[in-house]
């Protein structure tokens, strides 16, 4: 943000990329062959990094499993080339196949587990398959398969390394530009959220189960190449370089390059591969006995590093590169919206809905219902079920017993994602957004069930044009909550009253029949309540329904067509606000009897 | 397989699950209270045997020299940063502290060593001994970065399971060591041959699991441990020291560790870079109790030393592969039954 456009643009990540891809091309020419070595194995532990960045540092997975998805990439290829005289390409596919079964059926596993039980069920994992391919006889046991013929393309066989590196550095290059084209789409903006946001994400529309699938096969796949293009380099595979170690260490070069960034993959393999290389070289010679001086510092570097850094070396570096400053969101045709069912007909409707918690009844059997075009609010004591009503409505739980309609059909129990598909947008009590997320991305997540991008389209840039409708629409719902100016903010340094306006906005771009407000009003100052229920009274003349619980009393009677009271997880009272304030029996529950 | 072939089998699956649960049960104290999943624990096991070892044959240990290096490096440490915030007669204090016990303890262990004293007395140093290493990893290592998120606590832990088996290879040699039993004694019950040596080693898993579940459930000192790993900011506000919590567990830890390595010693010869493997069937015992409960981690182990047992009989190759591939669906129903809360960043 310091130095000019020109520069700034120069150091974005698309164009690093390209510089890469320049000096890659050029540098088998005239680096001697011990560096093009080295390049080879930096790149093709760049393309496994790749995917933790993708699974474990985005999408907040952590995999020490890569090296067995590595392993099955390398040992198909290489059965199929030596003892059944497959073609190598032919190989690959069946590899990536192969692996797309075990990744699917492993995820389907271990991604239900969150937290600690994801990695150590990938120790497991990557364990077995090592003994697996020591043990197995026609995979040659723990002495390994040698004679893998050369790939060729054509005619032209990549016998020499010279060759390879060639091959091994367009799949790279191809795999970080596919990688942040995919970050930066409908697809990354969701994947961002599951780390932590999961049920913010379903909320609007994201299948954070598939996606996490879909992740983890990603990166499983990435591995697979990276393996195929391994033992068609070497020649030759044994177990161990695909064992438990070697996968603890594609984890540390995600995580010393940055495993937040597409670039800190590949900042983490070279810095990871030059610095074990030149341990082993120096180590011995400087300390003069053999031992493993080099794992102990290269433990000890590791340690120290994170100690000072711990979101890595790449966020580090960009901190010292000139960045562009980012352009106003160019307007582009609004998306297609939603037609507003006819006023006064009835939205949703609450038939004794009733939620238990073991022996504790949150909702009790509560019934009521919500017309087109008015604002309720739902109000009463601390405890009295109101957000637990707002998980029925949403899908965040499902009733015990009753039911929940919302345009003549039954959401009672139904996924997030499939509610918000329906038309029911809501923000959250305590404020969900993604923190790293500009506040533009965050707000556009909203509208993620207006776009269609696939990962495809978005690794191959082909979502442009509806992403750029995508942008502009949460642009619009930005300005009419008065935030234009922070649409390239980070969304954690904005002030926390801030922070519940973009939520309101991200419900907006999602284009919804009715708006479930969690406590809108917390945390605002006068001038920002006078501007909050403008907004909404203006969204009630749209033909908007609100729905929202309050604690603060001036604001939702001033702005509720109607209010529903709950106390003890049941409906106390209904109707419009002038009654409840003079209801006894809300007077007894707010203030412990009538005033005299 | 006949009877006296599975009850020799099960004994031994329960002895060695009955070491596993000791593993797992440093793991989830560890866990619980530091979000520090203590991937070193192999390696803390085989110091500790392998400490043990040398005392047996006369030698001072090399743990003699780790030690004394770590406690220089953590009173330094110490020293610089009470010197930063100005706190001079603290830094004095806290570097003494620091360096002054481990190295004490390192001293005393190496006038022990050549004299071959009894060997209740050398289990006891090599346990302290051994035991000096948690506190001073955590003073290190992890005291600077306690408030990360679980995946750089976990990264540094492993690069810190590296950092030790290289030195453990300087220090100890590559070749094995087996230590000596306690008691070399065994009775008969009808066909079965007993061995007092697993006996012993079952009845203090199962102390020490009671004595933890006693200390974290209903002690006011272990609740107060406990809840640092829930809240570090909570519990300064109510006057426990989260460094303090994570010094302390860290050295009980490092001692149910090493003695691990003295009970598992005089069964299988140690290397030392057979830590890791062990450890790893500990963690799957404690996962099995969702790193939070201590019976259930027990139990866990003891399933593992069982499956391990069995399986080495029928299909001893893929003994390794039966294990590691058995604990997916187990961890399946854990995360099925476990209720979560989603972690913040």
């Amino acid at each position: 943000m310091r130095s000019g456009a020109g520069l700034g643009r120069l150091c974005s990540t698309p164009a690093i990329i390209a510089f890469i891809a320049i000096a890659m091309a050029v540098l088998p020419l005239i680096a001697p062959p011990f560096w093009v070595t080295l390049a080879n194995y930096i790149g093709l532990y760049t393309i496994v990094a790749l995917g933790l960045v993708l699974l474990t540092g985005v999408a907040g997975q952590t995999s020490f499993g890569q090296a067995a998805f590595v392993g099955l990439g390398a040992y198909t290829s290489a059965w199929l080339s030596t003892a059944h005289g497959v073609s190598p390409w032919i190989a690959l596919a069946a590899g990536l196949a192969l692996t797309f079964v075990v990744a699917l059926a492993l995820g389907f596993i271990t991604l239900r587990m969150r937290g600690h039980f994801l990695p150590l069920a990938t120790i497991a994992w990557g364990l077995s398959i090592f003994f697996l391919f020591g043990n197995l006889e026609f995979l040659g046991g723990h002495t390994g398969m040698a004679g893998i013929p050369a790939l060729s393309i054509g005619t032209i066989e990549l016998k020499d390394e010279r060759r390879m590196c060639w091959l091994i550095w367009l799949v790279v290059v191809a795999a970080l530009w596919t990688m942040h084209n995919v970050l930066d789409s409908r697809q990354g903006r969701a994947i961002r959220a599951l780390k932590g946001r999961l049920e913010m994400a379903e909320a609007f529309g994201v299948d954070g189960a598939r996606l996490k699938i879909v992740v983890f096969v990603y990166a499983a796949l990435l591995a697979c190449i990276s393996g195929w293009l391994y033992a068609h380099l070497q020649r030759f595979v044994n177990p161990t370089p695909f064992g438990i170690n070697q996968g603890i260490e594609y984890l540390f070069m995600a995580v010393v390059g940055g495993a937040g960034s597409v670039l800190g993959a590949l900042v983490g393999a070279t810095i990871i591969t030059l610095l074990k290389q030149y341990l082993q070289d120096a180590l011995p010679a400087l300390l003069g006995t053999s031992g493993n001086f080099e794992i102990v510092v290269f433990g000890l570097i590791v340690i120290v590093l994170l100690q000072r850094t711990r979101d890595g070396l790449w966020p580090w570096i960009d901190r010292l590169l000139p960045h562009a400053k980012p352009p106003p969101v160019p307007d582009a045709a609004p998306l297609a919206a939603r037609v507003q069912p006819a006023a006064a007909s009835t939205l949703l409707e609450v038939r004794a809905a009733r939620k238990a918690f073991g022996g504790l009844v949150a909702v009790n059997d509560l019934t009521f219902a919500l017309a087109c075009g008015e604002i309720v609010g739902l109000i009463g004591p601390n405890g009295a079920g109101k957000t637990t009503t707002f998980a029925l409505l949403s899908g965040a739980l499902a009733p015990t017993s009753g039911d929940v309609r919302f345009r003549g059909h039954s959401i009672a129990g139904a996924a997030p994602y499939r509610i918000a598909a329906r038309g029911i947008g809501r923000t959250f009590q305590h404020v969900k957004l993604v923190p790293r997320m500009s506040v533009l991305d965050n707000v556009a997540l909203g509208a993620h069930l207006r776009g269609r991008a696939g990962f495809l389209r978005a690794a191959l840039r082909l979502d442009r044009r509806e992403e750029a409708r995508v942008r502009a629409e949460a642009a619009r719902a930005l300005a009419r909550c008065g935030l234009a100016e922070f649409v390239h903010a980070e969304a954690q340094n904005l002030a926390l009253g801030q922070q519940r306006i973009v939520e309101i906005a991200r419900a907006l771009a999602a284009d919804p029949v009715l708006l479930l407000l969690d406590e809108p009003a917390a945390g605002l100052r006068f001038h920002e309540k006078e501007a909050l229920a403008a907004l909404l009274r203006s969204l009630r003349a749209g033909g908007m329904t609100v729905l929202l619980v309050e604690h603060d009393m001036a604001f939702v009677m001033g702005l509720a067509d109607r209010l529903i009271v709950m106390d003890f997880g049941e409906k106390l009272a209904e109707g419009v606000p002038a009654a409840i304030q003079s209801d006894p029996a809300v007077l007894e529950a707010y203030l412990g009897g009538a005033p005299t | 397989m006949d009877l006296s072939i599975a009850a020799l089998l099960a004994q031994d699956g329960i002895t060695n699950g009955a070491i596993y649960a000791l593993l797992a049960l440093a793991l989830v104290m560890v866990f619980a209270v530091t979000r520090v999943i203590l991937v070193p624990s192999g390696e803390l096991l085989t110091i500790g045997a392998l400490t043990l070892a040398a005392f047996d044959q006369g030698h001072v240990p090399g743990t003699v020299r780790l030690v004394a290096g770590a406690a220089v490096l953590a009173g330094v440490i110490e020293a610089v940063r009470r010197a930063r915030r100005g706190e001079w007669r603290r830094a004095l204090a806290g570097a003494a502290l620091w360096a002054g016990i481990p190295l004490a303890l390192a001293a005393l262990a190496a006038w022990m060593g050549p004299r071959k004293l009894p060997l209740a007395a050398e289990v006891a140093m090599a346990l302290a001994l051994t035991g000096a290493l948690g506190p001073l990893t955590w003073k290190i290592v992890f005291e600077p970065i306690a408030d990360a998120s679980v995946l750089v606590l976990l990264i540094v832990a492993v690069a810190v399971h590296f950092v030790l088996t290289g030195l453990a290879l300087y220090f100890f040699g590559a070749e094995g060591s087996r230590t000596p039993p306690f008691s070399s004694a065994s009775f008969d019950i009808g066909a079965l041959r007993v061995s007092v040596q697993s006996l012993l080693v079952l009845a203090t898993s199962a102390l020490a699991i009671a004595a933890l579940a006693l200390f974290f459930g209903r002690t006011l000192y272990g609740k107060a441990l406990h809840a640092t790993s829930v809240n570090r900011l909570g519990a300064r506000l109510c006057g426990i020291s989260p460094d303090f919590a994570g010094a302390l567990s860290f050295a009980l830890a490092a001692v149910l560790c090493a003695f691990c390595g003295v009970l598992i010693g005089p069964i299988t010869t140690l290397y030392y870079d057979s830590g890791f493997i062990i450890s790893l069937k500990g963690f799957v015992g404690a996962i099995i109790g969702g790193l939070a409960s201590y019976p259930l981690a027990a139990a866990g182990s003891l399933f593992v030393g069982l499956i391990e047992a069995f399986s080495s009989f029928w299909a001893s190759a893929y003994k390794e592969v039966i294990v590691f591939t058995l604990i997916i669906p187990v961890l399946l129903w854990r995360s099925l039954v476990t209720h979560h809360h989603e972690e913040d960043e």
